[in-house]
Parts: structure tokens; sequence; C-alpha cells
């Protein structure tokens, strides 16, 4: 036995012996341990939570829920929910491998959200802002109507109110199950940003992982600042469809937020716990620049 | 019917009727025996057949045809209905996309900004125009010849047939999501009238990117969709073959779309299709088209933004 195997023996003796005395069963035994998809380290779960969920050894950044990022980003119990009761309904009663509506349920059940955003008004170190957060595990963070008609509320609400509006993506695209009414929701949102712009409203979007179709090719990204999260894949089309059309393979950065830097496309790649500083920062230099230019 | 088109699977039943037809006519040429009547009744029951036959079509039979080879294209269009067309290239930027054109000209004395996606029918074509797929210079070019109607106050007149925005490498090196994302916002502010008419394929953000319009029509044969079917089939069915289950369960049709509230109105084919009769195709489109700009031209800028504005706001449906 080497001796870093007899470290490793002694910790998990240890390990055990505090289970057996909190009386932990097997089933929540797996759930404490998370293995980074990246380096394949085992990282015990409080850890992760402690890290933003971000492997400490590798860098990588997990995938992370709508109401998760808003406890990382806004001041505590600032936030306030809006529209957080509209439900997707089913206008063309849509059947892939499973019923529209059973997959609404599913995600629902899955996810405990009525739809694949968060949005609403809360506070970044004490600035107002009106941010909305997508969520992958809904449906893969797709929009369809609702997801359109929440952003583009949610952006008329900035507005109305002066702020800062930010947008944090996490999307596969445009909801097939809605087929073109999805489609319009790009034209929407789309809107909605022009009128922000004429307001001289700042808006910044966040693109995580992933983001790609029609949230990339809207309000995705239509920032005054577009902040990429380090490592997150952001494209238009997939990489799938991509290889299949030109038949060779794709370098493993093709899309990732390091690869959009280089090619111009976001205006910084940044650490999840640096994402609040930045915002705070951001948003600061641009109120400065409103005020002076009032006097 | 004119029969210079190999037949589709579902027109061969009309082949078969008609060439009966022509077999009666020479039969009756040839031995002097009168067959009017015959060739009459054969003839009314063909043309009532078909109306049938293409006012049912199934939306992958529409789609057969909105690909026809033979359909117009938007550069046939152009030279149908306008005159003095000017092609304006390049986005200024090193780029003159070919699958989206460009350009002024004069549609029965008015001037109109004429911008669509454009296909090819023969290797050399196809190559050039790369299938009617754009690449993000094309959407920067087409933000270019935008801005420029509305300084001039030239009514945009966009036709639409792409499978969608190209998926390559330098696509998304050159920000392929961001290029059609700044169209969309950027029609959004535009003061100048805009018409849209989905010639044939409407896919995906690659439609959209020329489409944030005031109004929209679609050929009666076209159709506009999210994503085109059979990519839909190999996402949602993890098969390609699905594609005309696919195309039915998206609702694609301009029926359907019309019922959807998506667009303003159905543009009418000749039977069996645009490519049997360019001119009744054309002459449709023209008429449409000037009549729509003739509803807006005595509206002020802030009144057309605000039109289009409105228009895209009212869309989806969900419940609260």
């Amino acid at each position: 036995m080497s001796l870093r195997d007899w470290f490793e023996n002694r910790r998990n003796k240890q390990l055990n012996a505090d289970l057996v005395e909190s009386k932990i069963s097997g089933d929540d035994l797996l759930k404490l341990w998370e293995k980074c998809y990246n380096c394949n380290t085992s990282i015990p779960q409080k850890e992760l939570e402690q890290n933003m969920h971000v492997c400490p050894k590798c860098d990588y950044h997990f995938r992370i829920g709508a109401r998760e990022r808003i406890a990382q980003l806004l001041d505590e119990d600032s936030f306030e929910e809006i529209n957080s009761n509209m439900l997707p309904s089913d206008p063309l009663d849509f059947v892939d491998t499973m019923r529209y509506k059973t997959r609404q349920i599913d995600a629902r059940k899955k996810t405990n959200l009525n739809e694949a955003v968060v949005t609403g008004i809360g506070k970044i170190s004490n600035w107002e802002v009106a941010v909305a957060v997508m969520d992958f595990a809904y449906m893969g963070g797709s929009m369809g109507s609702v997801v359109g008609e929440k952003i583009t509320r949610l952006i008329e609400e900035g507005i109305k109110r002066k702020i800062p509006i930010i947008a944090i993506t996490s999307s596969g695209g445009a909801r097939m199950q809605e087929s073109c009414l999805s489609l319009m929701q790009m034209a929407k949102t789309s809107c909605a940003v022009a009128r922000a712009n004429e307001q001289k409203i700042l808006y910044i979007t966040v693109l995580t992982e992933p983001t790609f179709g029609g949230v990339t090719a809207s309000f995705g990204t239509l920032g005054d600042i577009i902040i990429a999260e380090q490592g997150a894949r952001i494209g238009f089309a997939g990489r799938r469809v991509i290889e299949q059309t030109i038949r060779q393979k794709l370098p493993p950065d093709f899309q990732t937020a390091e690869y959009l830097l280089k090619y111009g496309h976001v205006d910084m790649v940044f650490h999840r716990s640096g994402l609040k500083n930045t915002l705070e920062k951001l948003i600061r230099i641009h109120s400065k620049v409103k005020q002076t230019a009032n006097i | 019917m004119n029969k210079q088109f190999t037949p589709l699977e579902f027109e061969k039943s009309i082949y078969q009727i008609e060439d009966k037809i022509e077999e009666l006519k020479k039969l009756s040429s040839e031995t002097g025996i009168n067959l009017d009547d015959q060739v009459k009744l054969l003839t009314n029951q063909a043309f009532e057949f078909k109306k049938q036959l293409y006012s049912s079509l199934t939306p992958s039979q529409k789609l057969q045809i909105a690909r026809h080879a033979k359909r117009p294209t938007f550069l046939d269009y152009v030279s149908l209905i306008t005159t003095d067309w000017m092609e304006l290239h390049g986005d200024r930027a090193g780029t003159d996309d070919r699958a989206i054109i460009g350009g002024v000209a004069q549609i029965d004395g008015k001037s109109v900004m004429l911008i669509g996606t454009q296909k090819g029918r023969t290797t050399k074509e196809n190559i050039e125009y790369n299938f009617g797929m754009p690449q993000p210079e094309g959407y920067r070019k087409a933000l270019r010849l935008f801005y420029h109607a509305d300084r001039f106050n030239l009514p945009i007149i966009t036709l639409i047939d792409t499978p969608g925005a190209y998926p390559g490498i330098k696509a998304e090196q050159t920000g392929q999501g961001t290029a059609i994302a700044v169209n969309l916002r950027e029609m959004a502010k535009l003061e100048t009238p805009i018409v849209t008419v989905i010639l044939g394929e409407g896919c995906s953000g690659g439609a959209l990117g020329l489409a944030v319009s005031n109004r929209v029509y679609m050929f009666e044969h076209s159709l506009y969709t999210v994503i085109s079917p059979e990519g839909c089939a190999s996402i949602l069915w993890r098969s390609a073959d699905m594609a005309n289950t696919a195309a039915e369960s998206l609702k694609i049709t301009s029926d359907d779309l019309l019922q959807m509230e998506i667009i303003d109105g159905i543009i009418k084919e000749p039977l069996g299709g645009a490519h049997y009769d360019w001119d009744f195709a054309a002459t449709e489109l023209k008429n449409t088209v000037l009549e729509s700009i003739d509803q807006m031209s005595g509206m002020s800028g802030t009144a057309i933004k605000s039109d289009r504005h409105e228009k895209f706001r009212r869309m989806g449906v969900f419940v609260e």
C-alpha cells in the first residue's frame, strides 16, 4: 500500500464513520458527491456549493439553475419575481415522441419552475436591476411564447423604471413544439431591445453554458455589453449540424466562450466568482456617465 | 397543363389523365371520328380533379412544390415585376454574399428597395448562391441596404426562399447569430414600410432575419417554420426519416400561419404551383405588395415603426 492509498483509506474510513453517525442512507451518500464532467474528480456536494458549482480542481463550471443563479448574483432577499404564474399552452397540439403537454408537466416537476425563465426586479450591490435568468433544466431552456413574453415584459419593466436590464441565457434555442410562434418570440424580444436602445437603457447579457439557436440569434447577443461565462458553449448552429453539413471534425475549443472572445463576439469572459463584481462595476460606470450627461 | 416538368409523385395520376386526353385527340384527328364530347368531358374532369388535389395538399406535398427546381426565384420575380433594377453589392466590410441579393428598382413607377434570398438551378448557380443559405455577411449587407432605404424613404420589399442561415465554421466565426439578431433589432427601428413575401421555404432565423416587417405574406404553397422539417425530425424523433411527420406537426403551411395570425395574407398561385405560370404568380405578388405599400403611404415614420412593433408584440400564446 502506497502512502497515498493509506491516506485515501483513512479519509474514507473517517467519512464512513461520519455517515454512520449521521445515519445517512446509501442513496443519500450518492447525492453527497458530484462527479466533474471535465476532470472526473468526485467533489463533495457541499464543497461544490460553496465554490459556486465550479470544480475546485479544474475550474469546470457546472450548469446551475435559475434560482441558484439569482441567489449567487443578487443581494440577499432583494429579488421580487414578476409574471411568475405565466404558463405555457399547447396551441399546436404538438406530439413528437411525447405530448408537449406531458413534457411541460415533467419539466415542471423536475425543476419546480413554471417555465424556462425566471424574471424579476432585484439588487446587485444595491443597484436596482431588472433581471431574467434562464434555466436549461426546463426543456433545454428553450424559448416558446412564455419565455418570449416574460423577457419582453421584463425589458419593458426595466425601461419603465429606468434601470439596467440583465439577461442571463442558457438555452438550446427556439422551442420547436410551438413552431412559428417560437420563431416570432425572437422578433418580439428583439423589438423590445430596440426600445431599450432608443431609451438609452443599459442592457447587459450574460451568456452561460449553453446558449444556441434562437436565443443567440435574438436577445442573447443584443446586449450593449455581452459577457460570457468561462467555458460556456455559445453559437448559432449546433456542433452536430455543422459537422454533418461540412463533413469534417471541429476543433475542441470551437464555440467556447474563449473562442467567441477571440473572434470578437463577446466583450469579456468571466469566472463565475467574478460575475457579480463585474456587473456591479459595469452598472456603476454606465450610471455615472448618465448622471454627468444630465448636469 | 403544360407538361414541361417531371411529375411529382402525387401528380402522376393527373399526368396520366392528360396523356389519355392527348391520345384521344390524336385518335380523333387520325381517324376523323368526332371525339370532341369525350375530350371535353375528360378535360373538365381533369380540371376538377386538379383543383381538388391542389387545394388539399399535405404539408410534405406542399414542401415538394415549394422546393421545386423550376419555381421562380427572387431574381426571376425581380425581372418580372420591376423596371430599372440595379443591384447594390457588398457589405462594405470585405464580402458580397451571393445568397442575399439587394438593389433598387421601380415597380409601376414606384421606387423601392428589394432584398431577397436567392437559390440557383444549376450546380454552378447553387454554388454561387450557396443553395440560398446566407452567411452573416449577407445579413450585414441587407442591414446596410435597410439603412439606405430608410434614409431615402424607399419602401423595403423582402422576398424569402431559404432553407436557413448557413451552418459552418466561418459563419460561426463571423457571428451568424449576432448578425441575425442585429437585423431583428434594427428592422424594428426603421421608419420606412417593410413588406415581406415568403416565396418558397422560409426556415428559421435565417428567414426571420429579413422578415421583421409591417406586412408578411406567403405564397399559397410556401412554408414558414422555426426549423426545417428534416432538422426538427432529427432532433425530436432522432431520425430524419420522420420529416413528413414533423412537417405535419410543425404547422408550416400558409393556411396554418394565417390561422395563427402570424402572416397577413396568402398570395394565390396558379393551379399546380408558381412554376406552372410565372407571370400569374408575379402579377399576384406585384399586386399584393403594391397594395400594402399603398395602405401605408399616408403613415408617418413613427406610425410605421409602432405598427410593426405592435404586430410582433401581440405574438405568442400562453396562459395567465
